[in-house]
């Protein structure tokens, strides 16, 4: 069995932010018991111990734990390499302060757009003005910073002046990447779908980008899985290269899984080597034995891994099927319905339901 | 976040080219060569990629400070090793400039 690489650290699902394509959970609510400063330290060693070489401190919004700088030298003593993903909200000078003296490694900040009008609106809060500032801020300490901006119909026609955005900002790398639909996210489809013709656009516009720029700053570009011929290698592998632990301290082979109907596994029960070893969770999908045809006798089938337990669930209401984004899948009629829907739409529709601040129990 | 998550990306080369004698590598903003104790051997970390070692490309790397010139990485190399080739060492770098992990001052 492999050791992990990586641990995603969901600290918190409080946010100040209402973006509608959210990949958290929907019943936030059920997250408000969040490990406490020293359970989180216990994590962190026990990562280390099996073998995390990076650990990702997002959320929700990372921010929003007043003892994030404690979470992070426990990281960093660890010799994790500790990346903060936040959406820059809060980010005031004494925190970054604190977190640079805490050993923070890296920081990426969302943007929603290029200008705050249409960024504010998608954000659900008035938010540019202060992102700008912060990535600002991650410049003048000599952080890398990497600007990560979501993709869909709202935006994605502004790939090219976004990039300048970012470019602008200083960004060592940027990613542009397609929403992924789970979550807040897969309940808005409808509304973020892109059409093709937009996505042609864009990668148009990424190219341009990557020639102007000369390799100054490294463009990053998530393709949507929707409109891909195969579908994406969630995670490396199911149980193979990463683990999530989300705010109450349940542990997932990827940030999504909360939706699957499968056996839970919480580090306030279990050490976190037997979670990754030993649990039913862990165990349920690793490797190809699990694997229905198509991708049982397919070649791809240690490429890509069957693509996405999660999509495959939320689309088909099991699990072990194909991903239906796969062209081979018995059941991709469902994506192209969506993608025929996409192209279909003559601009942005329907209501987006923002995702709604959780509220949460006191620990951070 | 939470938005994204590993999956299929397509980031683009970086800069091509062999690195001259007189140019002086060094890791760039955000990379860290480590030591990784569950698996002992050297690794190179990214916040999103994990670059394992071998001992020679870590004896390289370890060279590279922003200080030295690569003439002067080959040296320091041959006082140290026998048989260092110049030229693997300079690919070696070239790849590591092409992917990002190093870079040289522009200019």
């Amino acid at each position: 069995m492999d050791r992990p690489l990586g641990l995603l650290a969901e600290l918190s699902y409080a946010c100040p932010l209402h973006c509608p394509y959210c990949s958290n959970p929907v019943n936030l609510a059920d997250y408000r018991d969040e490990l406490t400063t020293g359970e989180w330290q216990r994590v962190l060693a026990e990562a280390a111990e099996l073998g995390v070489l990076q650990a990702h401190l997002s959320g929700g919004e990372p921010l929003q734990r007043r003892d994030l700088a404690e979470i992070v030298r426990a990281a960093s003593r660890l010799g994790l390499y500790t990346n903060l993903i936040t959406s820059g909200f809060g980010l005031s000078a004494r925190r970054a302060g604190q977190l640079r003296d805490a050993g923070l490694d890296h920081v990426q900040i969302s943007l929603q757009a290029d200008e705050a009008a249409l960024a504010d609106r998608i954000a659900g809060a008035p938010s540019f003005e202060r992102k700008k500032a912060a990535a600002r801020l991650v410049k003048k300490l000599g952080w890398p910073l990497t600007v990560n901006v979501v993709l869909h119909r709202h935006n994605i026609d502004r790939a090219g002046r976004i990039l300048e955005l970012a470019a602008a900002l200083g960004a060592d790398r940027v990613e542009l990447a397609n929403a992924q639909y789970y979550g807040w996210a897969l309940r808005n489809r409808g509304g973020l779908l892109p059409s093709r013709a937009q996505l042609e656009r864009a990668e148009a516009a990424v190219r341009a980008a990557r020639a102007r720029l000369d390799g100054r700053m490294e463009v990053i570009y998530v393709v949507p899985d929707y409109y891909g011929r195969y579908p994406k290698p969630c995670m490396g592998g199911w149980g193979r290269r990463q683990l999530t632990v989300v705010p109450n301290g349940d542990v997932l082979p990827c940030p999504t899984a909360h939706a699957l109907p499968l056996p839970r596994a919480s580090v306030r029960e279990r050490p976190l080597a037997w979670i990754w070893e030993r649990s039913p969770l862990f165990q349920r999908f690793r490797g190809t034995g699990w694997m229905p045809e198509p991708c049982r006798s397919c070649d791809r089938r240690e490429v890509d891994f069957g693509g996405c337990r999660c999509q495959a669930f939320l689309l088909t209401g099991d699990a072990a099927r194909t991903d239906p984004v796969c062209h081979l899948s018995p059941d991709h009629g469902i994506v192209a319905a969506a993608i025929r829907t996409a192209g279909s739409a003559a601009g942005p529709a329907g209501t987006l339901a923002c995702r709604p601040h959780p509220g949460r129990a006191r620990n951070g | 976040m939470p938005s994204t998550m590993p999956m299929r990306t397509d980031s683009g080369p970086g800069p091509a080219g062999l690195p001259g004698p007189a140019s002086r590598p060094r890791l760039a903003r955000g990379v860290r060569l480590a030591f990784d104790p569950a698996r002992q051997r050297h690794v190179l970390l990214t916040p999103e990629t994990v670059t394992v070692l071998n001992d020679t490309g870590a004896a390289i790397l370890r060279l590279c400070d922003g200080e030295r010139t690569v003439a002067g990485i080959l040296a320091e190399l041959r006082c140290r090793y026998d048989g260092v080739a110049g030229e693997e060492v300079r690919l070696f770098l070239a790849a590591m400039l092409a992917r990002r992990r190093v870079e040289v001052s522009r200019g």
